[in-house]
């Protein structure tokens, strides 16, 4: 907080030099340590050191103009309020951004523990261990070639001219374990998992390579799957992977651009099945490493997106908010042109479904456990997607691995298509969801 | 003549530097030379250090505004410390002597070494001569000679207005555009001392078609490393009319019907395929992960013996073109493949010592907060003796991949890549536009059935990420046909 107070105290001294009138500063400090190792060796070992500000000034005439900088010294302040005064210049003349309405408004008391960091000989311990684990957990694993366990401190602030001082910090330890298999014979399978938690002492290690290893084993044997329309149940995972793709649908900013599938009309229109509901919930008490304010300093809550498959809300910066006659929702990002993103996904069960399904009485049905190459499968503009995945074909309730296959579909013929909200939320690291059954959709295999 | 005496580590904290502040130049040697002495006395095998300043704006057009103009400085700075085998990085944003020092006694100590006792003599570090390809390729005054922010936003606005005249059914239009200017210095206890300037810019259009219920978009970018006059030389006309062009043909397009298929893909970013397929394979960064095929291939046959592919980093302004990589060595031309045989690897200074694969001057990072990994620059297949015609009329019923959309490839080989714009070839001709195209395969798969290159070889500018951050690349190949591919569709 300390250094905080002295950031704030110098870009005041330097503004009032420059006769910069109104501003804020958006920042961050990290200090990181990650390791990797291969075959009980470490491999790689990284540590960092960093901070940056984004720092917004008005001109007199009211436009912006913005400048990021890693120096947070007073000298490196003066350079980033000088350019982002010459940036002002060429700021927008409509819409343009203000200080947002609630960057002073209280905060919700939100716990996010501190942990001192651990050593690195410990983290090296930790990850060695959990390799071996991992390879003695069946002969056909040989290697685990992407792993990694990192501790991190975050601290972030939120300063403005008007006297609004936002400050918080957490501390989140993360590991990843991902597998590659050789049999004779037999393509190199690869499964994996993750675990994120506010400390090394409290993250789940055994059962990420518990994960990791039932993943890969049930990955072993694979066959071809028929290119068809199959009824689709998403993992957690894989669910909110696809709804974050298309998360035009509820961004403000973007539905303002004409860059969404959802126009300002479509609140309070039914945009997917009654069962589905969504919210973006950044403090929810699953979300580990929560940020209680955004980069404009507004708080941050939880917002109903779609309620009972409705659409009730959009994610807003303050400009937003203003534009569309409500309030900000606390999912800004400070920037020239401020954008809007989601937080935290909590989906649940809306109304109660009619039919219930289990996968271990399923019969023909695939389950996708893991969506990949999003970036470039996923057309977020026409709300088209066709994605390579991992998952299983379950036949009367066994599961067989699927080699080699995509999923195709619109994502609004998907959210339509729900025919089944499990009632279990699992925690992914990114959100909190079940899974989800879809009616139908293209799956190419062979 | 009286040689200079050895420095004692007790004398560290009353050493002066006086090193130059806003430029990275033959000022640094001296504390560069003892910190990586210090590192030396320790017990590493190997020190180096990399330092970098970046000046970097984008700026944005929608419509008939600009809404976006937005500048980012940084410095930093990230030691790389190996005993044996194994590494460690310590990045940190603090360039004084005592900044770099505390990242380097950091980076001592994860790999379990402390800094000798006050009396301990710091070994001398010879650095070569400053190797300044900045001042050697008249690089300094580039950064000046870019656009302003006036000429930037005057020119997206013409060329965003331009794009308006030739589109039709526009929802939205962007006109984009960054200039990513860095300074870099390598500094390491084999006696490297290199510094380089870069200059990336791209600029390009994306556009946003909708009709009722049928919508395209469509993304086009070109880029540049050593032109300042990048932005006021750009052919905006040129590229409206082709993101026009496409937008409107896709914007009626049928989807896919999924199967497997022969394929023609287009040259420049067509190249995409081989990127994804092969090149991230050929990394030392796989070999040491053990996620490639071609691990024990070198001097074997990988690809069909039509296929020849290279990838260096020295084309004039292509976007992947470097003076000297990450890690202070010149770049080169590497031939990867040769008529169907594996040549060579893609190696940066770990991948070499951990595979024994030589360097290639491919150690790349996005920035100072990565350590360099072996990184593809501008990468390609070679011409072939083919034409267009011989390469369409050998397909009956295929598909035509005008222009890809991103791709990746996992730890098992098996790659994918979107298609943006396809088209139906039925009897060797173009018949009707397709979208919602997934490519996918296997590497050791697919490099055997590129059966046909033409002699149009052609360059695109791309972005990959991979272990050490995202990096600018090129991407090419001549038209080519791939036998047959899974297409995923509906």
């Amino acid at each position: 907080m300390a250094k905080i107070e002295a950031i704030a105290s110098a870009a005041k001294d330097v503004a009032a030099k420059l006769g910069i009138q109104k501003f804020d500063i958006y920042g961050s400090a990290v200090e990181e340590t990650s390791v990797q190792v291969d075959s009980g060796e470490p491999q790689a070992m990284k540590a960092s050191q960093r901070s940056g500000v984004t720092v917004r000034v008005w001109s007199e005439k009211g436009t912006v103009g913005v400048t990021s900088t890693t120096d947070v010294d007073a000298a490196g302040l003066e350079i980033a309020l000088k350019t982002a005064s010459e940036a002002s210049e060429f700021g927008a003349t409509e819409n343009v951004p203000d200080f947002s309405p609630e960057a002073t408004a209280n905060i919700a008391a939100h716990e996010s523990p501190r942990c001192t960091p651990a050593a690195v000989d410990t983290l090296l311990k930790t990850l060695v261990t959990a390799e071996k684990e991992l390879l003695e957990a069946h002969p056909a694993i040989a290697g685990v070639p992407y792993n990694g366990l990192a501790q991190r401190d975050i601290e972030r602030f939120y300063i403005n001219s008007a006297g609004a001082v936002r400050h918080e910090a957490a501390s989140i330890a993360s590991l990843y374990l991902y597998t590659k298999t050789e049999e004779e014979g037999k393509k190199p399978r690869s499964a994996g998992a993750f675990r994120i938690a506010h400390g090394l002492d409290k993250l789940d290690v055994n059962g990420c390579v518990k994960e990791a290893a039932d993943k890969t084993i049930s990955h072993l044997n694979y066959e071809k799957v028929k290119t068809g329309k199959y009824r689709v149940v998403f993992s957690p995972e894989a669910f909110l992977s696809l709804f974050g793709a298309f998360s035009n649908l509820f961004n403000a900013q973007s539905i303002l651009d004409k860059q969404s599938l959802s126009t300002p009309d479509s609140l309070n229109q039914a945009i997917a099945s009654p069962l589905l509901s969504v919210c973006d919930d950044a403090l929810h008490p699953e979300n580990v490493g929560a940020d209680t304010f955004d980069g404009e300093g507004t708080p941050t809550r939880r917002v109903p997106l779609i309620t009972n498959g409705v659409l009730t809300s959009f994610l807003h910066s303050a400009g937003t908010a203003k534009r569309m006659g409500t309030e900000p929702t606390g999912n800004a990002d400070m920037g020239a042109k401020v954008t809007v993103s989601p937080n935290f996904f909590h989906v649940f069960a809306g109304e109660p479904a009619q039919e219930t399904y289990s996968l271990e009485t399923a019969d023909n049905v695939i389950l996708i456990d893991d969506l990949q190459a999003l970036h470039a499968g996923v057309q977020a503009l026409q709300g088209s997607f066709s994605l390579p995945f991992d998952g299983w074909l379950i036949k009367d309730g066994q599961r067989i691995s699927v080699d080699s296959a995509t999923v195709a579909g619109d994502i609004r013929e998907v959210l339509n298509s729900i025919i089944y909200v499990e009632p279990e939320g699992h925690f992914t690291g990114g959100g909190v969801c079940p899974y989800i059954w879809v009616d139908s959709l293209s799956v190419t295999g062979e | 003549m009286l040689a200079t005496p050895l420095l004692l580590t007790k004398e560290l904290p009353n050493l002066k530097y006086a090193s130059t502040s806003h430029r990275f130049d033959e000022t640094w040697a001296a504390p560069l030379s003892t910190l990586l002495g210090l590192g030396r006395a320790a017990g590493a095998d190997f020190i180096e250090f990399f330092l970098e300043r970046v000046n970097y704006i984008g700026c944005m057009a929608e419509e008939d505004a600009i809404t976006s103009i937005s500048p980012r400085l940084s410095t930093g700075a990230g030691v790389r410390v190996f005993r044996g085998k194994a590494d460690c990085y310590v990045s940190t944003n603090d360039l004084t002597f005592n900044g770099l020092k505390t990242a380097l006694e950091k980076a001592l100590g994860i790999m379990g070494l402390t800094l000798p006792g006050p009396n301990a003599f710091i070994p001398e570090i010879n650095l070569e001569l400053l190797r300044d390809y900045a001042t050697k390729r008249n690089k300094e005054q580039w950064l000046g000679e870019t656009s302003s922010m006036r000429e930037m936003g005057d020119v997206l606005l013409a060329a965003n207005g331009k794009l308006a005249q030739k589109a039709s059914h526009v929802q939205s239009r962007r006109a984009v555009y960054f200039r990513d200017w860095q300074e870099v210095m390598v500094a390491a206890s084999d006696g490297t001392f290199a510094r380089d300037i870069r200059l990336t810019q791209s600029v390009g259009y994306s556009l946003l078609c909708a009709d009722g219920a049928n919508r395209s978009s469509i993304n086009k970018r070109v880029g540049n490393t050593s032109d300042p006059a990048f932005l006021r030389n750009w052919n905006y006309d040129d590229s409206a009319e082709e993101v026009a062009e496409s937008a409107g043909k896709m914007l009626y397009a049928d989807y896919v019907e999924s199967g497997s298929y022969p394929i023609v893909m287009a040259n420049e970013f067509g190249g995409v395929i081989f990127h994804e397929a092969c090149g991230h394979l050929l990394e030392t960064t796989q070999i040491e992960r053990k996620t490639t095929p071609f691990i024990e291939k070198k001097g074997e046959k990988i690809a069909h013996e039509n296929l020849t592919a290279w990838d260096e980093g020295l084309t004039q302004d292509a976007f992947g073109t470097i003076d000297m990589d990450d890690e202070g060595m010149p770049a080169q031309r590497t031939l990867l493949i040769e008529n169907g045989v594996l040549k060579n690897f893609i190696s940066d200074r770990a991948g070499s010592l951990r595979t024994g694969h030589p360097r290639t001057g491919s150690g790349r990072r996005q920035n100072f907060t990565y350590a360099a990994a072996s990184r593809m620059r501008n990468t390609y297949i070679a011409p072939g003796n083919y034409s267009m015609d011989d390469l369409f009329s050998s397909i009956d019923k295929g598909i035509y991949c005008k222009k890809m959309g991103g791709g990746s490839v996992g730890a098992t080989g098996e790659f994918n890549f979107a298609v943006d714009e396809a088209y139906l070839i039925e009897n060797g001709q173009l018949t009707k536009p397709l979208k919602g195209a997934t490519l996918i395969g296997e590497a050791v798969d697919i490099m055997q059935k590129i059966s046909m290159c033409s002699q149009d070889l052609g360059l695109a500018a791309g972005f990959c990420g991979s272990v050490s951050g995202s990096v600018y690349c090129t991407v090419g190949q001549p038209h080519l046909k791939v036998d047959s591919i899974t297409v995923g569709g509906r």
